[in-house]
């Protein structure tokens, strides 16, 4: 299916170069699924699969104390597992970039990730984090790249939520 | 039965070699223990984040590949991010030990019973998740021949677990403000401030 979607993880992934990012860090989501195999393939970047996101948010502020800029992968779901972890981006004024891939908003047939896909946005701006959102394919990278200058210059905690229109229905 | 080791000493007598090893402490009781063994610009203090301690370890000893890194916590933060010896399992550092000062209680929030103290054995399951190395030391003299192989390079990530007694020890309270301890942090590692 080319439907104009498919090439938006290459335009995010050259964004987060262009940005100098080279740590990963993931809780998988089929949304993600394309990002996360060209960033793993990268030598330059060091990735990490998490057993939850709130992890990635510890492991960011590490990356960052020993100089390197990291980013985390997950989906919306996984926003409510970081909440109290978000102390030390907000604490330590450390650069954090999020991509959020959202679920419960767009076509979604799970009425589980409902509740927090509502609470996401919410969520995130309780704990300090400033939230980008992409709906369209063309303005994934750019939102991205103005996340990344937010986050790495300005000691930003930043998020950007992929809506689940820009990633399409889930076929399974 | 043994008497369990105080954790002043303990802490004091594993960084007496620590060399250039940075060294990230997990809130409550390590981080008080850490600032009693001497606060250093390499020291930093986590005062909240619970469950973080071990996974900043993981991000710095990954962007730090050559230096050791010592994540020093307790048994309540590590029961709460008990996922992190999975994911550090996977990740498989070599510059990386977790450090778990083990009093089987909850010893900031009224000294409850925590989990190790009802059997729970954080060695053993770090093993499972894949560290190279992971034992329990009860005795002064095995932390002590532990100080200089924990600043050494090693196959892949290794936790000990320090059992200490539960008795409450005088405040040793480093610098609340995280990021004064970033920037000094990140200076000792000739890292700019931004």
């Amino acid at each position: 299916m080319d439907d104009g979607r498919a090439g938006w993880p290459e335009t995010v992934f050259a964004a987060l170069k262009a940005a100098d990012v080279r740590h990963m860090s993931y809780v998988p989501d089929a949304g993600h699924a394309a990002l996360i195999t060209r960033m793993s393939a990268d030598p330059e970047i060091a990735t990490h699969v998490l057993t939850t996101e709130e992890e990635g948010v510890a492991i960011a502020a590490g990356a960052w104390l020993g100089g390197v800029r990291s980013v985390i992968l997950m989906q919306s779901s996984g926003v409510g597992n970081c909440v109290n972890m978000l102390s030390l981006p907000a604490m330590t004024r450390a650069p954090l970039l999020m991509l959020v891939t959202m679920r419960g908003e767009w076509a979604e047939f799970n009425p589980w990730q409902a509740p927090m896909s509502r609470a996401t946005q919410t969520v995130l701006e309780a704990m300090g984090v400033r939230v980008l959102r992409a709906d369209a394919p063309e303005d994934a990278a750019e939102a991205v790249a103005a996340a990344a200058t937010m986050a790495y210059e300005a000691d930003g905690q930043v998020a950007v939520l992929f809506g689940q229109r820009l990633l399409g229905r889930k076929t399974w | 039965m043994v008497k369990a080791m105080n954790r002043r000493e303990a802490t004091a007598a594993l960084l007496a070699a620590r060399g250039d090893a940075l060294v990230v402490s997990g809130l409550g009781s390590p981080s008080y223990d850490l600032h009693a063994a001497g606060d250093d610009a390499r020291n930093f203090y986590l005062w909240g984040a619970m469950g973080g301690a071990a996974l900043v370890g993981l991000g710095l000893a990954t962007a730090q590949p050559g230096r050791a890194v010592i994540a020093l916590t307790g048994d309540g933060e590590m029961l709460m991010g008990m996922g992190a010896l999975a994911t550090i399992g996977v990740a498989k550092p070599g510059n990386l030990s977790v450090v778990v000062l083990d009093n089987g209680h909850f010893g900031e929030t009224g000294m409850q019973a925590s989990h190790t103290g009802r059997g729970v054995d954080l060695a053993a399951a770090a093993l499972a998740c894949g560290f190279v190395e992971a034992r329990t030391l009860t005795e002064m003299e095995e932390v002590r021949a532990l100080a200089a192989p924990l600043a050494a390079p090693a196959a892949g990530p290794r936790l000990f677990v320090l059992r200490v007694a539960a008795e409450p020890l005088p405040r040793s309270l480093p610098a609340r403000d995280a990021v004064f301890l970033k920037n000094r942090f990140r200076a000792s590692l000739g890292l700019g401030v931004n």
